[in-house]
């Protein structure tokens, strides 16, 4: 049989052929605009390839599924949307303390409370800061094309595992809905058989996963191992994209829908003879620190905007990238709104007529 | 053939909670005197080779490991 | 003369407790007297019974039994609260060939988890469920639970269980009894001899039926708890015998375990790479063009921006993905974006196409439209600002009036719904003569050279492509693409040459 590998699809749906073609055998969920279509996408293939899917009960019962079938060695995943993610925290804490690996997709919406399901970038903090209890981080990808949504699902999945600890895919709602065409990358090879699956038995003495540590320094050497983790992540897994970074006088930092149409106004504010840039974080933990910290030094930079969906939470890891030593403005929209290219052109005129005085 | 049983209580398991008091039908189970290392005063048979076998005193027993029942063939 | 052991410690239990901290490794970290763990011995035996331990996963619970996994030497996994039968399904799905025990308490399973245990109950997930209900919160020191009697007093409830403000105890194997499917509900307490005998009947039923692969079992066991209760081994019996089972009443609430077969063992899961694409790819068709084809017109020099509105079931949102299809096949890059949401069930349908040679920066559309397909009044009026002067409208001439537009927008209408209605037979189609009347504007007035013919070949294209898992719409949909464009050209033949 030939086969055409490229096709034309919705974000939401282009993330479940990544999961898929990662070796997922199981996704648990449960409905939530804008994220549905990850349901129904699963729910339509998975079945096929004799793979689980259910539809849970609550967001809280998916998550909880996804730990069962990790703990059972599968490659398991679950989606939902701002308020649902909210729902999933406790089990991401527990999730980070068994270190297992897991894929949760936030399609976020607009918040706080049940907001609307526009999209918005307000999950930020739940995501990157963790949103639950403990102190411990989750891997958080950043798609802002539907090849991307495949792509990171497909790659969450290997880095998940390679650290053990759960994996993100922070996407909005427009990343999420829009139809793009993109490239399916070839199916993984199946080679996954964790040491801390059920039904291992070591030194005569059955596997157990469990986060409980009644022994304070035990609880503290978990903690350590946790934070050497994070800070090995850190070191060696930032991804960005730099686009007209080298000689830019006013930098954007944006991701997701945010940075297609920053991407667009730095192209208009360029044709207008002003050096704008993008600093695009294809993840945000580990947070691109180093193509951050690069334009210190380049002469150039006299400003950064963030451009975020939010009331400004990606500013804050962009202000200690760079210690504070440059501005760092904000440019945001929330509810649901996205600022046109046209609104970031004009911020970044008024910027810098600033720095000209 | 006949059969025979044996009751044994290990001392340290004992947590004294006395559940398999009233449970043997041979009254056989007694409080002791002495407290074991985890602070109980631990139950003992008084004459463990009257034990019947029936096991009430084991089910009763919340500990999985301080009463042992042997049996023997003769 | 051989001795042999009649009762003793299961070799399901390890037999030192090294998982246990501290310098105690023989015995339960239970409270004297505790009714947890003479249900652990009377599932260490079942389990041994079975023959399942290898493969049997404990789930143990946040209460007294979060330390299940000391003494049981078997698959275990401690987890949140109240959301064992959750982590339980996930387990038993994932590999069907394991064997889940629940073990739960009263606020696990009756107050915090009940959902979860509820719905596992309801979708007869293949586990056995061991709720222990000792009438109050024990680990966390002796507060109410959902299973406190009335006027029993507790940390929290020091005044005795008021059931005007607490609610009456809840009776859990009752409430599971309203449901389908569950295989065995059973109600036991562990209290004199004979009961705790009836106790271990129903724990290896339940465990048999885990065993046997029948589905959902429910084991309540009321659970003496001395220490919280404050009461000795005597009067904690009493309590329970006399004033818990009248709450409670023990007995079997409903066995299908003889009449329930086995569930067959689902097959494995697929992981043949060749199978995967099978279903994921596409397969390859004998359209589209080579990788370094490029439409030459002017038009396409510029991002080229597409709006269609109308109602649900006009066939808005396949319209946009067979222009963005067509887009796709001739190396643009392309993005549709739906409206989503509330709105679509609202009636009213949207969607947005951008193509161009250029990265698209954003897929929304909220103004500079080039090309604006309406098939309602309605959405005409919500986005004709949107369209740029020098745009085009195109209209559903079947279901609207000409609007009326600033003389340097170009306007066609075209009878779509009566064309497809009435000529091609299936109201559905009405977006294909859309598409047709569409090829014939582009085609006529904006292609240039070799574009002219080969976007003739890309409308089509898009059809089969777009709908290539369904034939007979395939043909029915090029039927109404070629009405739609005899029409237009009908209509354009007859403004050249006014008769």
């Amino acid at each position: 049989m030939e086969y055409n590998n490229r096709l034309l699809l919705k974000g939401n749906e282009a993330l479940v052929y990544g999961a898929l073609l990662a070796g997922c055998d199981c996704f648990f969920g449960y409905p939530i605009t804008p994220a549905s279509e990850i349901a129904h996408s699963a729910a339509a293939l998975f079945p096929k390839l004799n793979r689980v899917f259910i539809q849970a009960e609550s967001e809280i019962a998916a998550i909880n599924m996804v730990i069962g079938a990790v703990a059972e060695g599968r490659r398991a995943m679950t989606a939902s949307s701002g308020l649902g993610i909210s729902l999933k925290q406790e089990e991401v804490s527990y999730l980070a303390a068994y270190e297992m690996p897991a894929v949760i997709a936030d399609i976020t919406r607009g918040g706080p409370g049940l907001g609307n399901i526009g999209p918005e970038q307000a999950d930020y903090f739940q995501l990157v800061k963790g949103g639950g209890h403990g102190s411990y981080k989750c891997l958080v990808f950043t798609p802002n094309s539907v090849q991307e949504m495949c792509d990171m699902a497909y790659d969450s999945f290997r880095m998940a595992e390679k650290y053990r600890m759960p994996a993100y895919i922070m996407a909005d709602g427009v990343i999420g809905q829009m139809m793009e065409s993109l490239t399916l990358p070839e199916p993984a090879a199946y080679d996954y058989d964790p040491e801390w699956k059920m039904g291992r038995i070591v030194d005569g003495k059955a596997n157990i996963i469990t986060s409980i540590y009644l022994e304070h320094d035990d609880l503290e050497e978990l903690n350590r191992r946790l934070q050497a983790k994070y800070r090995l992540i850190e070191e060696t897994e930032q991804r960005a994209e730099e686009f007209m970074t080298d000689d830019a006088e006013i930098v954007l930092v944006a991701y997701g829908i945010s940075s297609r149409v920053a991407a667009g106004a730095v192209a208009m504010l360029r044709e207008e003879g002003i050096r704008a840039g993008l600093v695009r974080p294809k993840m945000v933990f580990p947070f691109p620190k180093n193509a951050l910290r690069k334009l210190l030094n380049n002469g150039h930079a006299r400003a950064l905007v963030s451009v975020e969906l939010s009331a400004g939470q990606m500013i804050e890891d962009i202000r200690l990238a760079i210690d504070c030593r440059l501005p760092v403005h904000l440019c945001n929209r929330m509810g649901g709104n996205i600022p046109s290219c046209g609104d970031i052109c004009d911020m970044v005129k008024a910027i810098r007529k600033e720095i000209k005085q | 053939m006949s059969r025979k049983y044996r009751i044994v209580i290990a001392h340290e398991e004992c947590k004294g909670c006395r559940r398999c008091i009233p449970a043997c039908p041979k009254n056989l189970i007694a409080v002791g005197g002495e407290l074991n290392k985890q602070g109980y005063f631990s139950v003992h048979a008084e004459h463990p080779e009257d034990c019947i076998g029936c096991g009430s005193c084991y089910l009763q027993c919340p500990e999985p490991g301080a009463i042992t029942i042997y049996q023997t063939e003769e | 003369m051989s001795e042999t052991v009649k009762f003793g410690k299961s070799s399901v239990f390890f037999d030192t407790f090294e998982r246990r901290p501290g310098p105690i490794r023989k015995n339960m970290h239970y409270c004297p007297g505790c009714g947890h763990g003479i249900l652990h011995k009377l599932i260490a035996e079942a389990i041994g019974h079975c023959g399942i331990q290898k493969d049997t996963v404990l789930i143990a619970p946040v209460g007294c039994a979060v330390f299940a996994y000391y003494y049981f030497n078997c698959g275990s996994i401690s987890v949140a609260h109240g959301r064992a039968p959750a982590v339980g399904t996930g387990v038993s799905r994932a590999n069907p060939k394991s064997f889940v025990i629940s073990y739960q308490g009263d606020g696990d399973l009756g107050a915090i988890g009940f959902n979860e245990f509820i719905q596992a109950a309801n979708r007869g997930e293949k586990m056995t469920v061991f709720f222990v209900n000792n009438a109050n919160y024990g680990m966390t020191g002796g507060q109410m639970a959902p299973t406190t009697l009335p006027g029993q007093k507790t940390m929290t409830s020091p005044y005795g269980r008021n059931t005007a403000t607490d609610g009456f105890p809840l009776k859990v194997c009752e409430l599971a009894n309203a449901l389908e499917a569950p295989v065995y509900i059973e109600r036991v307490a562990l209290t004199t001899t004979p009961r705790i005998r009836d106790a271990r009947k129903a724990v290896f039923k339940a465990v048999e039926n885990l065993r046997d692969r029948k589905g959902f079992s429910l084991v309540e066991v009321l659970s003496p708890c001395p220490v919280n209760l404050k009461m000795s081994a005597q009067e904690i019996n009493a309590f329970i015998e006399e004033r818990m089972e009248k709450y409670f009443p023990l007995g079997c609430f409903r066995d299908r375990s003889s009449e329930t077969f086995p569930a067959p063992m689902p097959p494995p899961p697929v992981r043949d790479p060749e199978k995967v694409k099978e279903l994921l790819f596409p397969r390859k068709l004998n359209i589209g063009v080579p990788k370094t084809f490029r439409n030459e017109s002017k038009i396409f020099n510029y991002e080229r921006r597409i709006k269609i509105g109308g109602f649900g079931g006009q066939g808005i949102l396949s319209l946009g993905i067979m222009l963005a299809n067509m887009a796709k096949l001739r190396n643009f890059n392309v993005t549709w974006m739906p409206s989503y949401g509330p709105e679509q069930r609202g009636g009213s349908a949207s969607c947005s196409i951008i193509l161009s040679h250029s990265k698209i920066p954003s897929p929304l559309i909220d103004r500079d439209c080039n090309l604006l397909i309406a098939m309602t009044q309605t959405a005409l009026e919500k986005y004709i600002h949107e369209l740029k002067p020098n745009g085009v409208l195109l209209y559903d001439s079947s279901t609207m009036k000409r609007p009326d537009v600033t003389p340097d927008k170009k306007v066609l209408g075209i009878d779509a719904l009566d064309i497809a209605t009435n000529r091609v037979g299936n109201p559905k189609c009405a977006n294909s003569v859309i598409l047709g009347a569409l090829s014939v504007i582009l085609i006529d007035h904006y292609l240039e050279g070799e574009d002219k013919l080969d976007f003739d070949r890309a409308f089509e294209e898009a059809i089969i492509d777009g709908f290539s898992s369904k034939p007979e719409v395939i043909k029915q949909n090029l039927y109404a693409f070629y009405e739609g464009k005899k029409v237009a050209l009908e209509r354009d033949k007859a403004k050249d040459n006014p008769a």
